[in-house]
């Protein structure tokens, strides 16, 4: 299993929290990517949302070390933007975030500028999720 | 770095007064076993024992974390605070875990009387995980009114929760030949409160009916076990529940209410005082224990016998190889 952790002390498994919009029927792919996850170590916390505030009250009461917002139905800038402002709002920066489903190529760049680490469209696969997050978070503990 | 140590002072502040980031924080370290769960130990000593904790255990999809959701919309109705734990199963395989339990508990974004946290079983058997009861208190001291406990839920007896909460309802639905199971498992045995769930659907009379007939057949206690009908889905039965509840509340005994964060303990001491004999006696290299155990092979020694012995070359911290 995996031991990495974020202090070095002792086994911490890395929590994800992957939130989907809950009318966001698309629902397969990120399914998939949570049992990948788990099968890489990772605890994972799954959840719907209607509202950014929402990802982010469960963000702050699982004490997760990354959010995977997957979106399929379009409006995904508002709520990356909401998100961000969220987070910044309780001191939680430190969280990496990450996007995943179906997001315009236009709009990558854009919620790359406001702090979306990755995104995981249609064709990529977990484990390069996984090594992205591992790397983030190694990076985290040292710095 | 999102995991450092923040110590005691930090808790007695923010933790003592129920603030959520610090209440996450103090759970991840007690269930990370990391630099500050101490400090939230001593924060939290003596501050415990208000909470009632109750337990939902049952099948897999028979409903418990719908029955959660409403359940704990009916304690907000009459002005509890509540905290929610709900265990699910680690992978044996890969330590990794899917929590999901929070899907059907969605209702409550945004009130700040209502804290969610899911926990992954780690390894840890009997429906639970090893922080459990400790994350229970967390929640006590931070002031919850009202602590649910949703265990991983194989349908087994899941006794630890028994240990944990004061009242321990146990979830059946129809259609999932769960009342037979539900016997065979000795589930029974452990409710205080059973629930026949989705009762909108066929056959959850004739399952209301066979469980009382079990429970008719068992053995007679100061509790006769009530059998609630609901359907979380929309609410239904939910308000009857939650009387039951305080029911069951009130005919506790009141040394027995207050020794609940004790008995938690002692449980916890017994756990790792076991974890602990159990890795001492499996160490490599422990010779007399090996003796011990060709001595039963031999057929020259019963078991209890030789785990009594066992037990003896523990405390004793005999029997070859070096110390811990
Ligand atoms: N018809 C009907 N369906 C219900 C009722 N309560 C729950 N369900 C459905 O039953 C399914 C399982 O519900 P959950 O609340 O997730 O059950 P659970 O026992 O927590 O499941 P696990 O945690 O996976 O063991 C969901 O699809 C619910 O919508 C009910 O009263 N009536
Ligand atoms: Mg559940």
């Amino acid at each position: 299993m995996n031991t990495e952790t974020t202090t070095g002390e002792s086994e911490q498994p890395i929590r994800v929290l992957l939130a989907k919009p809950t009318h966001d029927v698309h629902d397969r792919g990120v399914r998939l990517v949570a049992r990948r996850f788990r099968d890489y170590g990772f605890e994972v916390v799954f959840t719907n949302f209607l509202l950014a505030h929402e990802i982010v009250d469960t963000a702050i009461e699982e004490d997760v070390d990354v959010i995977g917002v997957s979106i399929s139905a379009g409006g995904q800038i508002p709520i990356f933007e909401d998100l961000f402002a969220g987070l910044k709002e309780h001191d939680l920066e430190d969280i990496t975030v990450i996007g995943g489903g179906v997001i315009p190529y236009d709009d990558e760049e854009t919620l790359k500028a406001m702090g979306v680490k990755a995104i995981f469209g249609p064709g990529t696969s977990a484990e390069e999720a996984r090594d992205m997050i591992e790397r983030e978070l190694n990076n985290e503990a040292e710095a | 770095m999102r995991k450092r140590t923040r110590g005691a002072d930090y808790y007695r502040q923010h933790l003592l007064a129920g603030e959520r980031v610090a209440l996450a924080r103090a759970i991840t370290a007690v269930e990370n076993d990391s630099a500050d769960a101490r400090a939230v130990f001593k924060v939290i000593n003596g501050q415990v024992g208000r909470a009632h904790v109750i337990g939902f255990t049952g099948a897999p999809g028979a409903g418990k974390s719908s029955l959660v959701n409403s359940f704990t919309h009916e304690m907000r109705k009459r002005n509890n605070s509540v905290g929610v734990i709900a265990v699910d199963p680690s992978s044996p395989f890969t330590g990794g875990a899917i929590l999901g339990d929070r899907i059907r508990m969605s209702d409550h974004g945004g009130d700040d009387g209502v804290f969610v946290r899911s926990l992954a079983s780690r390894g840890h058997l009997g429906g639970l995980s090893r922080a459990t009861a400790r994350v229970v208190d967390i929640m006590d001291a931070a002031g919850k009114d009202v602590i649910i406990v949703e265990t991983v839920g194989t349908g087994q007896s899941e006794v630890e929760i028994m240990e944990i909460a004061q009242t321990v309802v146990v979830v059946c639905a129809p259609g999932l030949g769960d009342e037979i199971q539900a016997v065979k498992a000795g589930i029974l045995e452990i409710a205080n409160i059973l629930v026949v769930n989705k009762f909108d659907l066929p056959h959850a009379e004739r399952t209301a009916r066979h469980l009382k007939d079990a429970v008719e057949l068992g053995p007679q206690r100061d509790w006769p076990v009530p059998i609630m009908n609901t359907i979380a889905t929309d609410g239904e039965g939910i308000a009857e529940l939650a009387d039951m509840m305080d029911r069951h509340y009130q005919s506790i005994d009141q040394s027995e209410r207050e020794n609940a964060a004790v008995r938690r303990m002692r449980k916890l001491v017994a756990t790792a005082a076991a974890r602990q004999l159990n890795a001492w006696l499996d160490r490599p290299g422990a010779d007399a224990l090996d003796a011990l155990c060709e001595a039963v092979l031999r057929g020259e020694m019963e078991m209890e016998e030789a785990g009594a012995k066992a037990l003896d070359l523990a405390a004793n911290r005999s029997g070859g190889a070096d110390r811990p």
